[in-house]
């Protein structure tokens, strides 16, 4: 009772901060949809109407990294495509996540090589690896949920400004 | 057969001094000559009435893991007009080098540039002979039968974390 009891009689509702923003993030991921290989097929069947990535809030895939937080690498990345990776990673806009999709983003998965990076947690931070080769669209959907929990537990201090990159010479 | 028949007697006929060598697998024919004269050989296949061998389907090289002779460079040819394929050898020796065939078929160009990548085999008057794959300043050539499976650690740089 008291004063709460007067406020949601009233149509309002009482929260922190923190969990609004939360809650506001999670709610709707921009997925920046960073197709390798043959993964991105099984990426593209999310979007549409049978699995449906838009019953969860992250049907804008933004195809420049400078308006999405979800980065999911879904291919083999090859030692020279690593550059082209982390390049797109870095313009991307602070908060951001990043889903390892499938074997060969993981670990490198079939491709024991010399041209294939061994998982590409070696140059890239990542919050989420998702199994199979390639995953089920569903599977990446639980992923996204998973992500999802993820981002809503965050607390608006966990995000300090990083320092800035370091221009490289060349 | 007959056609078979008359690439040997031609090639006999037209290029004395070549000593040419030709096998038959399975329907497949292959001729083995010397290095030096690929490119006259091959100006010759392209140009004939006859032949008109007018498209070089790939070149590629052959590393037999031995110190003497050791790498083969390989041309598959296509005659569009007798749907004829023909499958020329050329061993290397003692160096790396041959003659380019890019003036006589444009579309060896990027092979070549391939079989330079990934043997370390030098074409000789190639307009344009870089990396295919690798990046510009690695420094071996992965096909060869003495480069590990899992790479050189360290030799291609990955972006810092």
């Amino acid at each position: 009772m008291g004063l709460e009891a007067k406020l949601m009689n009233d149509g309002f509702f009482t929260t922190t901060i923190d969990a609004l923003v939360a809650w506001a993030r999670k709610s709707s991921v921009w997925p920046m949809p960073m197709g390798i290989s043959c993964c991105a097929i099984e990426m593209m069947a999310v979007g549409d109407p049978k699995y449906d990535i838009a019953r969860f809030g992250s049907e804008v895939m933004r195809f420049t990294p400078r308006q999405s937080d979800l980065m999911i690498v879904a291919g083999t990345v090859t030692f020279k495509m690593s550059h082209i990776v982390r390049k797109i990673y870095d313009q991307m806009p602070e908060p951001k996540w990043v889903i390892a999709m499938g074997a060969c983003t993981s670990t490198g998965g079939m491709y024991r090589s010399y041209s294939v990076v061994q998982g590409i947690d070696q140059f890239l931070p990542v919050d989420l690896y998702v199994a199979g080769c390639p995953p089920r669209p569903d599977n990446l959907l639980n992923a996204l949920i998973q992500i999802q929990e993820k981002i809503g537990k965050t607390r608006a201090r966990d995000f300090q400004n990083s320092p800035r990159i370091e221009l490289s010479e060349s | 057969m007959e056609f078979v028949e008359k690439i040997k007697q031609k090639l006999q006929e037209r290029f004395k001094s070549v000593t040419f060598t030709f096998e038959e697998f399975r329907g497949e024919t292959t001729i083995k000559f010397n290095k030096e004269s690929v490119v006259e050989v091959c100006e010759y296949l392209k140009t004939d009435d006859e032949l008109k061998f007018n498209l070089c389907e790939d070149v590629t090289a052959i590393d037999w893991q031995r110190k003497k002779n050791r790498f083969t460079v390989v041309y598959q040819l296509f005659s569009l007009f007798n749907k004829t394929r023909l499958r020329l050898k050329c061993d290397l020796g003692e160096d790396t080098s041959i003659d380019s065939v890019t003036s006589i078929w444009q579309s060896s160009n990027w092979a070549e540039r391939e079989a330079y990548d990934m043997y370390g085999i030098t074409f000789d008057g190639h307009p344009d002979l870089r990396r295919m794959y690798m990046p510009e300043e690695f420094e071996y050539y992965p096909l060869r039968k003495d480069f590990p499976l899992m790479g050189i650690p360290g030799s291609i740089p990955l972006p810092k974390k």
